[in-house]
């Protein structure tokens, strides 16, 4: 495998529903915003591509990915779709860095996209659920929401985890995004105002829970060779991690942790895991990207992360599959302020997905244009001049590094990538 | 249904065309129709674009657990090789790949977690609010999800013990069967 470095990134402004632009433009609009951002680079240099999107119900319109590339000028070379329900863009970001890795390309463009306003809200939330077992899940009364509550009560039972402590990333997320002129929601919230949202399932509210939108999103990988000629400051990926899990979450085992570096057996002795109140497919990708980029204490060897948090109680969970806490204090990493801006690790500086919104395709690498700009330190550069969230390398003894992750539906699919800066 | 009455109208209508005399080649029109387009704005254009289907679906190897329903009965899964037992249909084995064989599992489990939806994908909006509950029974390695009724938000509670029942008019789907209580009911203390 040879290195592989991300040289430009581009999104839309996430929307609830954006009816004035296909979904074609979308990505033409996120394409040229990366293309901008690299003036060297020419359409000529870029090999091929990978695009993914999650649902050919929410597009109806099979083999999308193929109208995308014609738009954007790139027949008659290489592409193929991506499809991973929620980490379907996490999944087109790896797919890209084989591309490059392997030798195959020396740039690949990744480009996702959800047009998800093209149903209501609600025949959406069937269109997802349609991504869990049709013949055992969804009839009973699938519902993603309804999936994700189940998973926080048992770990509220488990760990002792509170509403409130749910309620403080909901809050955290969406104060972060008040900087973040390409978050969809701008919103000062209190607890309060989270709880005091309509439950939807219980315990999770309206506030606990990101938004269907419509939006797309770009990255541009590509080789040393390339990188060095058109892009000043290239981010480099230095690690690569996948994982799954069964389907049904009921048929999920309750055995032993897969244990990070820095764990100790010790700590797990009587935790039957992963049950449904862990994300085995999280800490396996967390594990092999960590080994991947040579990350032995996550907390000590990276600097900043954006994470999957669909709902919040998933960011909690997830915070425990990376092994920013042990297993179960995922509740007190929050209540300690440990995630939030200028703490121990910022965790979604951007906003997240509950405040940019989840148009799913795009979602993955829309964390990967956020990390790219972090790492390059040109977040206000792209933030009209509001630097507010730019994080800040926590050492000078190494480069400063970001991870993304990409979620799909209760822990199917996760994929973690780990970015590192060259300047 | 809308097609074919279309056709129809069309046929009683015929243009000239159809009747043997041929038009003038600069004279050619198609028939005009009733059909019309739900139009919810002009700028852009959006339209409303029907799509419905039914499926000719086979449960296949999963065919028993449905039939058992039908008959009050919940079937499982044990592995021949590790002993692993599913509360679910797994023709072979998830932890070794072995083949498994049926079992039949108790009428009677616990709460292993739960939730009280208020809202719904849209086919099931109109029957919420509704419990969901993963059911662990004793001596089995794995849940069942199966909706739960009897009880409110406020009762509900990890632990609680409860019973399978079924309907007596099966559906062959999952909902054939449902829990209820096995014990009685009171306000829960904690807050799951």
């Amino acid at each position: 495998m040879r290195p592989v470095y991300m040289i430009s990134g581009g999104i839309t402004k996430f929307s609830k529903a954006n009816p004035r632009q296909s979904f074609r433009l979308m990505v033409k609009e996120s394409f040229d915003y990366a293309l901008r951002d690299v003036p060297m680079l020419r359409r000529a240099m870029i090999d091929g591509s990978v695009g993914s999107y999650f649902s050919d119900h929410f597009t109806r319109q099979l083999k999308a990915a193929t109208m995308v590339q014609d738009f954007l000028g790139l027949c008659p070379k290489p592409s193929k779709r991506i499809e991973g329900g929620g980490a379907t863009g996490g999944l087109c970001f790896q797919a890209a860095w084989e591309a490059v890795a392997s030798g195959r390309m020396d740039c690949c463009l990744a480009f996702g996209f959800e047009t998800m306003s093209h149903v209501n809200t609600w025949k959406g939330n069937e269109f997802i659920a349609l991504a869990s077992d049709t013949n055992f899940d969804y009839p009973v009364g699938g519902f993603y929401s309804g999936y994700y509550a189940m998973m926080v009560v048992r770990h509220m039972y488990e760990f002792g985890t509170t509403v409130e402590q749910l309620a403080m990333v909901s809050v955290k997320n969406h104060k972060n995004a008040l900087h973040n002129i390409w978050a969809q929601k701008h919103l000062d919230l209190t607890i309060e105002d989270v709880r005091n949202s309509p439950l939807v399932a219980y315990p999770l509210t309206m506030l606990d829970i990101c938004t269907m939108s419509d939006g797309a999103a770009c990255c541009i990988l590509a080789s040393e060779k390339v990188a060095e000629k058109v892009c000043p400051n290239p981010v480099r990926v230095i690690g690569i991690g996948t994982g799954t899990d069964a389907m049904r979450m009921a048929d999920r085992p309750h055995g032993e942790v897969l244990l990070l570096k820095h764990e100790d057996p010790s700590w797990y002795k009587n935790l039957k895991y992963p049950g449904v109140h862990s994300f085995r497919a999280g800490r396996n990708a967390t594990r092999l990207a960590y080994e991947h980029a040579g990350i032995e204490n996550p907390l000590e060897d990276l600097d900043f992360i954006e994470l999957h948090d669909a709902y919040t109680s998933s960011e909690i969970q997830t915070y425990e599959d990376l092994g920013l806490c042990r297993y179960g204090e995922g509740g007190k990493f929050i209540e300690s302020g440990a995630p939030a801006l200028g703490g121990k690790i910022p965790v979604n500086p951007s906003g997240g997905l509950i405040a940019c919104g989840h148009p799913v395709g795009a979602t993955g690498l829309m964390q990967a244009v956020f990390a790219f700009w972090q790492l390059q330190g040109t977040v206000a550069k792209h933030n009209n001049g509001d630097a507010k969230i730019q994080v800040k390398p926590k050492k000078k003894s190494r480069p400063m590094r970001g991870l993304i992750h990409s979620h799909a539906g209760t822990g199917t699919y996760v994929t973690v990538s780990i970015m590192e800066s060259t300047s | 249904m809308a097609e074919k009455k279309e056709t129809a109208k069309r046929t009683r209508k015929a243009p000239s065309s159809q009747l043997g005399h041929k038009p003038q080649w600069n004279k050619l029109r198609l028939p005009e129709t009733d059909q019309g387009t739900v139009v919810f704005s002009t700028d852009p254009l959006i339209i409303k674009n029907h799509y419905e289907i039914d499926y000719i679906h086979s449960y296949a190897e999963d065919s028993p657990f449905f039939i058992g329903l039908s008959q009050g009965r919940l079937m499982g899964s044990e592995c021949t090789g590790c002993r692993y037992k599913y509360a679910t249909p797994r023709a072979y084995c998830m932890e070794c790949g072995k083949k498994t064989k049926w079992i039949e599992l108790p009428l009677e489990g616990k709460v292993h977690t739960w939730t009280t939806c208020y809202f719904g994908s849209e086919a099931f909006l109109k029957e919420t609010p509704f419990n969901l509950v993963l059911v662990e029974f004793p001596g089995i390695n794995t849940l069942l999800l199966a909706r739960m009724i009897g009880v409110t938000q406020e009762e509900l509670r990890v632990g609680m013990k409860i019973r399978a029942q079924f309907r007596r008019n099966s559906r062959f789907d999952p909902t054939d069967v449902y829990f209820v209580p096995a014990e009685p009911v009171t306000k829960r203390e904690g807050t799951v």
